[in-house]
């Protein structure tokens, strides 16, 4: 069966093409070039629409055990949010937090076709997994977190052979089933069980003696050196601090030109000027992140209103309680490999600092120059929901609306912000990178993110409509890997979407060295650790797709 | 590894094989066959013994007590669900795809999800749903931990090798000469008979009345603060006691309070979890300390979980309206079927008959174990595998953060819950 979209305006970065009018042809759930003369099945007169393949989330939590906590933690974040059932789908709810069923429609009904957890604990793995597998229409994948676990500490403090511990890196992003590696607070986690309440770039674990300059600079080699193609995503130390920005800076400079993702960064740009001891470091980590093409970023951008944070950084989170709101949080200590924290939060606009946070990060957007390199997230829940992806899309292509939100916040805060001298406006071009384009590229999925010959047919057609929260929030047509799903922004088809995984090679002697380790001090077997591809696929209901790797090196 | 993997075993005999009869889900047992059935040869436990041993029974599923073939089951099972105002779907001890199914019926047919031991997991859902905590896990207390306190609750009984695993091993990650730990039981009779080995330094024993608790940890929270508290005795116990307790939770590196929500069943339980949790947050201030919930036992937590991340709540959901609707005490089952409620019960057992359903004149449909024998005759009886002996499957463990694979270790015609489940909605 062959199907043509006729007409559309497409957008399709990867291949250069910046709103070209062209036909697309699908078949078998691919996008193809069609023989000469070939009979079209079924077509869609798309003239005047916008074409794009279908988005790509490369960080939200929409899966594991601290989001299910938080899920458990917030009742009041489902009430009144609940979501009826239909012939098609099933019911759900929630606003922050929503239900694995509802998180699931709700990105495909906003165009989007795959989405990333990025702080999946290998002994979290399976959960994290299982809810994946409960998050129907789009594809998913994780990233491992490693930097805090012992086996990886004490490989670093014992000066291990650098090539075993590629090998467990290695070794953990098949045994969690994982297509990228996270360190979030590299050894903070850890040392706060140790009882330290902080941890700087250059400050030593007082059990291990090692740094987080060591943790990143070793994970950071080890995944270049793996061919691992997403650089090591970092939630770097001092999240959320004032002065923060320093930090970050200085692991810029210490990654030495290694290939980095530093996440959320907009949580780690704070500066210490003026009365309230908090301002904006945006200029100087976006002049950082323009000089460094080895530095890649998504904002974390806070949208006002509820929610409910959700962090593998139990060390920061233990400082943010005092905070919640409201007041009830979780902080955990996790299998002597992780950690979480789970506290609520509410952003609000006459807030100075909450004002000063959401201007930041539109600072970012706006004064890194390189779509390529900068994801547009807001850390979902932990800035804000993703359903608010179309309101900060319109935030960053439209100057006017812009200036009319900024006159509704607390206007302290903009003195220490540069965001009204900031005039650029994002194209759908640029959108179209840093919300398919950059992050498929980025996390190395070859066939998704763009819309030439051999691609995954995931596309998403929006009506080319000047109130781009409305064109974003709604789009007309959506197809995943061929199949319509929505229409006019609600579910037509109920489709399940694949897990993503890559797996680097590694030496199967490094077992050896883990089975003793587990039986020693574990409480769960290594063999009993690792999941099997059969539990993703558990019964036909998922899928497994291994994208590609680089040679290893050494 | 079973004995078609190279380098495996002899046929039929299973290592690292996980045990689903309590909620701690140790996973280094070694099971092999006998004549007729299973047999546990290390690391098992009187739970596990009784679990995996049992006979080995496939009896034909029965309406209103007459055999019939499984269709026939099914058949008569969805006109019931498919006629009923509000049924229940109760019990829940399954695996994961068992509770994933029971959501997915529940979500069609309008019914209501609890699990039979939800009156337990509410003693903490409540106190994590108003105030939260400061929690740890069970590989985390075991290499850190340099105090346990055990709260109210005789852990011996309904985890038969937590103090073994967690408290007494020998090893620890962070020094190849641990130091000894210090085991507090606060509470009255509390087996502490395999409390013991190198590890263990002092064992002190505070025999509070579970009603009492809450007040004992309420006034170490003011003491801990410089508040004073009066009398001569707190809670019943001298007060030089309670101080003394309070001295070893502040000096402690990683202290960890544990409690197995079953165990603390006296009225507002809930309220002795919140007292621990709240005077655990504090002690983080200067220093760490945790709590460590137990319990779990029957897929408890799997059940909670899978009805958390789909529905947004830990059980006790109604989707009468077609949406969740939450309600702690409305959709608690005792109070369905005393309040009655609800019309049919779908009672799910598939791990030990110790779930036996409630006694009531509401119809029902069993899925349960064989070696479950109901009171009195269910309308359909569907007699279903259990998840880590006739099917593999996926479980929760006690601390909500771990799960584990549980394997087929026999074959049998015994169906999976969750395969009933999905024809019987399909058949709606
Ligand atoms: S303690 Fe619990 S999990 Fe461990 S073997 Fe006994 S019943 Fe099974
Ligand atoms: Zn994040």
């Amino acid at each position: 069966m062959l199907i043509k979209l006729t007409g559309g305006k497409v957008y399709d970065p990867a291949n250069g093409v910046d709103g070209v009018v062209r036909d697309i042809y699908i078949q078998n759930g691919r996008i193809v070039t069609p023989e000469p003369g070939a009979k079209v099945s079924s077509e869609y007169a798309l003239n005047g629409k916008v074409v794009m393949a279908g988005g790509i989330d490369p960080h939200s939590h929409i899966g594991g055990g601290k989001v299910t906590i938080a899920r458990m933690l917030m009742p009041e974040d489902h009430l009144g949010n609940e979501v009826e059932r239909t012939a098609l789908t099933r019911s759900g709810c929630g606003h922050a937090i929503p239900s694995t069923l509802t998180a699931g429609y709700r990105y495909a009904e906003m165009g989007y076709t795959a989405a990333f957890e990025p702080a999946m604990l290998p002994a979290n793995a399976r959960q994290a997994h299982m809810e994946m597998g409960d998050t129907p229409m789009i594809d998913k994948g994780a990233f491992v977190m490693l930097g805090s676990d012992d086996f990886f500490l004490r490989q670093l403090s014992g000066k291990a052979d650098f090539s075993a511990m590629k090998d467990y890196i290695a070794w953990t992003m098949h045994a969690a089933q994982a297509i990228a590696v996270k360190v979030v607070n590299p050894g903070g986690i850890s040392a706060f069980k140790f009882n330290q309440r902080q941890l700087n770039l250059d400050e030593k674990h007082v059990h291990y003696g090692v740094t987080p300059r060591d943790i990143i600079v070793n994970l950071a080699r080890g995944l270049t050196e793996l061919g691992v193609v997403h650089p090591l995503h970092i939630h770097g130390c001092n999240l959320g601090v004032p002065g923060g920005v320093e930090t970050t800076l200085e692991t810029i400079r210490g990654a030495n030109g290694l290939p980095m993702h530093l996440t959320h960064i907009q949580f780690h740009s704070y500066d210490t000027e003026g009365d309230m001891k908090f301002s904006s470091g945006a200029a100087r980590i976006a002049d950082a992140v323009n000089a460094n093409k080895n530095v890649s970023i998504d904002i974390g951008q806070v949208m006002f209103g509820q929610t409910c944070t959700a962090s593998g950084d139990s060390m920061r989170q233990f400082v943010n309680t005092r905070s919640a709101d409201p007041k009830k949080w979780v902080v955990m200590d996790i299998e002597c490999d992780a950690g979480c924290g789970v506290v609520p939060f509410k952003y609000r606009d006459k807030s100075f600092v909450n004002a000063l946070q959401w201007a930041i990060g539109l600072e970012l957007f706006l004064m890194v120059n390189d779509p390529w390199r900068i994801f547009l997230t807001t850390d979902h829940p932990n800035g804000g929901p993703f359903t608010c992806y179309p309101h900060l899309i319109r935030l960053l292509m439209d100057k006017t609306f812009r200036q009319d939100v900024m006159k509704t916040i607390n206007q302290d805060a903009l003195k220490y912000s540069a965001l009204a001298t900031l005039d650029r406006e994002y194209s759908l071009y640029e959108i179209a990178i840093m919300t398919r384009a950059g992050p498929a590229k980025s996390l190395g999925l070859k066939d998704r993110g763009h819309l030439a010959a051999g691609a995954s047919a995931d596309i998403t057609v929006y009506d080319d409509n000047p109130d781009r929260e409305a064109m974003f929030a709604t789009p007309e047509l959506v197809f995943k890997n061929g199949d319509l799903i929505v229409r006019n922004g609600k579910i037509i088809k109920v489709v399940n979407g694949a897990t993503h995984v890559a797996r680097p090679s590694y030496d199967k002697g490094i077992e050896k060295s883990l089975k003793q380790y587990f039986d020693d001090f574990h409480t769960v077997r290594m063999e009993n650790f690792r999941l099997s591809d059969d539990e993703i696929i558990n019964h036909g209901q998922g899928e497994v797709i291994v994208q590609p790797t680089g040679a290893r090196t050494a | 590894m079973d004995s078609n993997t190279p380098g495996g075993n002899a046929p039929n005999h299973f290592d690292n094989v996980a045990c689903p009869f309590c909620g701690i889900l140790c996973d280094d047992l070694e099971i092999g066959p006998t004549a007729d059935g299973l047999k546990v040869l290390k690391n098992g436990c009187v739970k596990s013994v009784a679990g995996f041993e049992r006979a080995f029974k496939e009896p034909k599923p029965q309406i209103n007590g007459k055999d019939v073939s499984l269709s026939e089951a099914v058949a008569e099972a969805a006109r019931l669900v498919k006629a009923a105002q509000l049924p229940l779907f109760g019990g829940l001890g399954t695996d994961v795809d068992g509770v994933r199914a029971v959501m997915s019926i529940a979500d069609q047919a309008g019914g209501v999800v609890d699990h039979a031991l939800s009156e337990g997991q509410y003693r903490n859902f409540r106190v994590l749903q108003t105030g939260g905590w400061v929690m740890t896990t069970l590989t985390e207390a075991r290499n850190r931990a340099d105090l346990f306190i055990v709260l109210g609750s005789d852990i011996q009984k309904i985890h038969p090798r937590f103090f073994e695993r967690i408290v007494c091993n020998e090893r620890s990650m962070f020094s190849d000469t641990p130091p000894k730990r210090t085991v507090v039981f606060l509470g009255e009779g509390l087996d502490q008979s395999e409390v013991k080995g190198s590890r263990i330094g002092e064992i002190v024993t505070l025999p509070a009345k579970g009603e009492r608790l809450r007040e004992i940890l309420v006034a170490m929270r003011a003491l801990a603060k410089g508040v004073p508290v009066q009398g001569d005795t707190i809670g019943e116990l001298p007060r030089a006691d309670v101080e003394d307790l309070v001295k070893r939770c502040s000096a402690a590196s990683y202290g960890v309070m544990v409690w197995a929500p079953p165990s603390l069943a006296f009225p507002d339980a809930d309220l002795t979890v919140q007292a621990a949790a709240e005077y655990i947050k504090d002690i983080n201030l200067t220093s760490r300390f945790a709590g460590l919930s137990l319990g779990g036992n029957e897929g408890a937590v799997s059940a909670g979980a899978v009805c958390a991340w789909q529905s947004g709540y830990p059980l006790r959901v109604s989707f009468a309206s077609g949406k969740p609707d939450y309600d702690t005490e409305r959709y608690a089952t005792a109070n369905l079927l005393a309040n009655k409620e609800t019309d049919l019960v779908i009672w799910l057992a598939s791990y030990t008959p110790d779930l036996a359903p409630p006694t009531t004149d509401v119809p029902m449909i069993l899925l349960s174990t064989p070696a479950l024998k109901p009171a009195k005759t269910p309308a359909v009886y569907i007699p279903i595998g259990t998840p880590g002996i006739e099917h593999d499957g996926l479980i929760v463990r006690c601390d909500n953060v771990v799960s584990l694979p549980l394997r087929k270790l026999r074959q049998s015609q015994l169906p999976r819950a969750a395969d009933v489940l999905a024809q019987i909605q399909a058949a709606l």
